[in-house]
């Protein structure tokens, strides 16, 4: 089956960040004292790195599951414009399509936008194929890290920094891509000023709904300085 | 309540459904219309800001003030950043930077 060889290709890259992202996030739910079950369940319907992560240490201080909610929403935020370019390729992927709209993470969004597919090639079936390949990998990391932190008994003290190396990296990308470097100073001033005024257990969602208002505010000097760039 | 088997259940499903949500939006409103010229700005310009305020949530419990002065999470993240930005290789860099940091915390 050629599209199936075609995605297994493709995907190659994925299955390393997804297997060790997974793996890392399995142990963290171990450490935290949660099963296999509730480790490989979230890999299944939530299939969302960032959240996963930020969500054991949620569970672990019992927050309310409106805050979780309000941190999912603004951690997965950038979703919402991930199907805005696809609206048209998934229209004719039938049963498909309801897959490839919920599987739709940052890892996979950005394959799909960018693969190329070999003539010949059955595209729906090779984007489907894609989209699945990409969650099994994701299932299969969580899962396995989970068994580690289960049964095996090494040293996993500070496997946490996987967390902020991940986030670290994402930041790295869009400091290159992004045309102003305004958003991540805003970022960086809410920030601080919700740490000094509610301290490190509080100050999460008031600095993302903070950003969201200073980001809309600011709108006219960023786009200025995005085509000034251009010049 | 946060003690009950049903809690982490219950913290799954609300993420998996606001997740889901998420994704399904713009299939479910915008369908064939175009996007407005604010949900646009704001998908270019939030996602960088999140993932900034991201990375300072998961320092949060770093203590500058006492021993060892955050200096694990420092260097780490530093390796983490220049290995990035040299090698743009995400999972070397990811799992250079834990290794180091989780060295730096027992030799520390």
């Amino acid at each position: 089956m050629k599209e199936l060889s075609f995605a297994i290709k493709n995907t190659i890259p994925i299955f390393f960040t997804y297997l060790f992202i997974g793996i890392a996030f399995g142990i963290l739910m171990s450490d935290a004292g949660y099963g296999i079950l509730l480790s490989t369940a979230s890999a299944f319907f939530i299939f969302a790195g960032s959240m996963q992560i930020v969500m054991v240490p949620m569970m672990t201080s019992g927050a309310s599951l409106i805050s979780i909610a309000i941190m999912t929403f603004f951690i997965n935020a950038r979703h919402l414009f991930y199907g805005i370019g696809f609206i048209e390729q998934f229209r004719n992927m039938g049963w498909k399509k309801p897959y490839m709209i919920l599987t739709l993470t940052d890892e996979t969004y950005s394959l799909l936008c960018s693969v190329q597919y070999d003539p010949g090639l059955d595209k729906n079936k090779a984007a489907f194929l894609i989209a699945f390949l990409d969650h099994m990998y994701w299932v299969f990391g969580c899962f396995l890290g989970s068994c580690a932190g289960q049964f095996l008994d090494f040293d996993m003290e500070g496997i946490i920094f996987s967390a902020t190396a991940f986030f670290l990296v994402v930041v790295v990308n869009q400091w290159r891509q992004q045309r102003s470097k305004l958003p991540f100073f805003v970022a960086v001033v809410c920030s601080a000023v919700f740490l000094l005024l509610l301290g490190k257990d509080y100050f999460i969602i008031p600095t993302l709904i903070a950003c969201l208002l200073s980001l809309m505010l600011l709108r006219r000097s960023i786009e200025t300085g995005e085509v000034s760039d251009d010049e | 309540m946060t003690n009950s088997v049903f809690y982490p259940i219950a913290v799954i499903a609300v993420t998996a459904l606001v997740t889901w949500t998420l994704r399904a939006f713009p299939f479910l409103v915008f369908g064939n219309r175009p996007l407005p010229e604010m949900v646009h700005y704001l998908g270019r310009v939030l996602p960088p800001a999140i993932m900034t305020v991201l990375v300072i949530y998961c320092l949060r419990e770093t203590s500058f003030a006492q021993y060892p002065f955050g200096i694990p999470e420092i260097i780490a993240s530093l390796l983490v950043i220049v290995l990035q930005w040299i090698r743009g290789n995400m999972y070397l860099s990811i799992v250079t930077g834990t290794v180091c940091y989780m060295i730096l915390i027992h030799l520390l």
